[in-house]
């Protein structure tokens, strides 16, 4: 827990992606490369591919996951505060209202886990949503619905990869929340659907997600490329 | 969470699970061809004695987990049958459809930890007899009409849900390190609070003052059940300050929205034991 109580300096820094990119390759580069032969030869693949080791890096162990969660809460953060920047026609004050306080949720999750990571945080990432049409209620709440039940899942997911109890906890006290607005999304699409067939299964257990999974759902809204190759996979 | 997947996930934790569930990879290769053809609901037997067998040592406290639990959702799934049941009580249509709905998913729940207990070589703990006035058994207490008055019924099947996030939440780091069992867990952990945060945005609609997630330490039914609400308006999170952090305008009530809290099993207990006769 250590790591989590230290105030962040490297974080409030702008525009340093470019800086800690170039670090990150290198630092990815010496992991494989100390794997030995075996790992050489998969630098040398994954350089070609250019998938190996591009990409902002996440990290390794509970660190990653905690950079992992910190990805996806940016990406929700920055849909929200879109969202409430102007709202889609139609509206109505309690949905002001409601959708007002999941943006303040998810920035306060994304500023948390930014201090809680410190200087081992990611940078900021750049976020693409050209798919959604921020004037139309339809098009926000079906992406909304999307980004809590795959936050949701992540979490669920996530879980078993983390080895602090704390950080376990953590997640946890967010995971809830995060659930409580899928439900809430749900209902203002179709009242009565917040837990309906679609995420939960015959046991009545709701959905959960590896990393991999997640990024490659969420990688259609995120420009940035993100490196999770040292995620813990179990 | 596919349950089909748990061993192959727990695989990936322990890549001496085979050889710790069977000396031979064939029986379970076999194993897995069996668990492909049953049905889902009997897998977490198989899960369960699997487990009984490769970590033999950590069953107690697993068991112990899971029975805590059952308890738990004894009570949910018993109060939402007999609500269902009780004619006149939920108005017909979107009211009757969620709290079937929940219902069902909370009699999943007690099928899911027995047969998983069962299957640790354990008798599932008996089901206690409920008294949803939260009376004690003198079926008086403060929610006496928890079954002629709608609202009341509301009341009580928040404080449940919220504090059945709060329990599941609480006994997360017991389950650290079990894998598939902390999945689930976990998986029945959102699906408490997707519960919770329906039959809030219901009792909004009735005119109560609440939101779908939780404010401060309010809760919107009165002083019966603040026990399952205390420390939630915990404004700082492992040292760091929610409120205006870094600047941004989140208010009091936001930082405590933004998350929920956990509770011990002692405290879960002293909370529902009005409830058990």
């Amino acid at each position: 827990m250590a790591n989590l109580t230290k105030t962040d300096e490297q974080g409030l820094l702008k525009d340093q992606k470019d800086f800690l990119s170039a670090t990150l390759h290198r630092r990815s580069f010496l992991q494989y490369a100390g794997a030995g032969a075996a790992g050489i030869a998969l630098v040398a693949a994954g350089c070609k591919k250019d998938r190996m080791i591009e990409g902002v890096y996440l990290g390794s162990g509970d660190i990653g996951i905690l950079n992992y969660a910190y990805a996806l809460e940016q990406l929700e953060a920055a849909f929200y505060l879109q969202v409430a920047t102007s709202f889609y026609s139609g509206a109505t004050d309690a949905e002001k209202l409601l959708l007002s306080d999941i943006r303040d949720h998810e920035v306060a999750h994304r500023e948390f886990f930014k201090n809680a990571l410190g200087t081992m945080a990611i940078p900021a990432l750049e976020v693409d949503f050209s798919t959604i049409n921020f004037g139309s209620r339809d098009s926000v709440l079906a992406t909304a619905k999307a980004f809590e039940d795959l936050g949701v899942s992540a979490y669920n997911g996530a879980g078993a990869l983390i080895k602090d109890a704390g950080y376990l906890t953590l997640a946890g006290k967010i995971v809830s929340v995060e659930a409580r607005h899928a439900a809430l999304i749900r209902d203002l699409i179709s009242n009565g659907s917040f837990a309906n067939s679609e995420v939960i299964d015959s046991n009545g257990l709701d959905k959960s997600r590896l990393p991999m999974e997640v990024l490659g759902i969420a990688g259609t809204y995120i420009k940035t490329k993100i490196n999770a190759s040292d995620l813990p996979t179990s | 969470m596919n349950i089909l997947n748990i061993l192959q996930e727990i695989e990936k934790v322990d890549g001496e699970v085979y050889e710790r569930l069977s000396p031979r990879r064939k029986a379970m290769n076999e194993f897995f061809g069996f668990g492909k053809k049953v049905a889902i609901a009997s897998l977490p037997f198989a899960l369960g004695s699997m487990f009984k067998k490769a970590y033999s040592q950590s069953s107690a406290d697993i068991e112990g987990v899971l029975q805590f639990a059952l308890t738990l959702e004894y009570l949910e799934a018993e109060f939402y049958t007999r609500a269902v049941g009780t004619s006149g009580l939920i108005p017909a249509g979107a009211a009757t459809g969620a709290i079937t709905t929940i219902r069902d998913h909370e009699n999943q729940h007690v099928a899911f930890l027995k047969t998983t207990i069962q299957s640790l070589g354990k008798t599932p703990v008996s089901k206690p007899t409920f008294d949803f006035s939260a009376g004690n058994g003198s079926m008086a207490g403060p929610f006496a009409d928890v079954f002629r008055n709608y609202d009341t019924f509301l009341a009580v099947a928040q404080t449940f849900e919220d504090t059945g996030v709060r329990a599941y939440k609480g006994q997360a780091p017991a389950l650290l390190g079990t894998g598939g069992v902390l999945t689930a867990a976990l998986n029945i952990h959102s699906v408490e609070a997707r519960h919770a945060s329906h039959i809030r945005q219901m009792r909004k609609a009735r005119g109560a003052n609440v939101k779908p997630w939780i404010t401060g330490k309010e809760t919107g039914i009165g002083a019966a059940v603040q026990a399952s609400y205390d420390g939630e308006e915990l404004e700082t999170q492992a040292g760091i300050k929610i409120t205006n952090i870094n600047g941004q305008n989140i208010s009091v009530a936001a930082a405590t929205e933004s998350f929920d809290e956990p509770l011990t099993k002692a405290q879960i207990l002293a909370i529902v034991d009005p409830f058990i006769v």
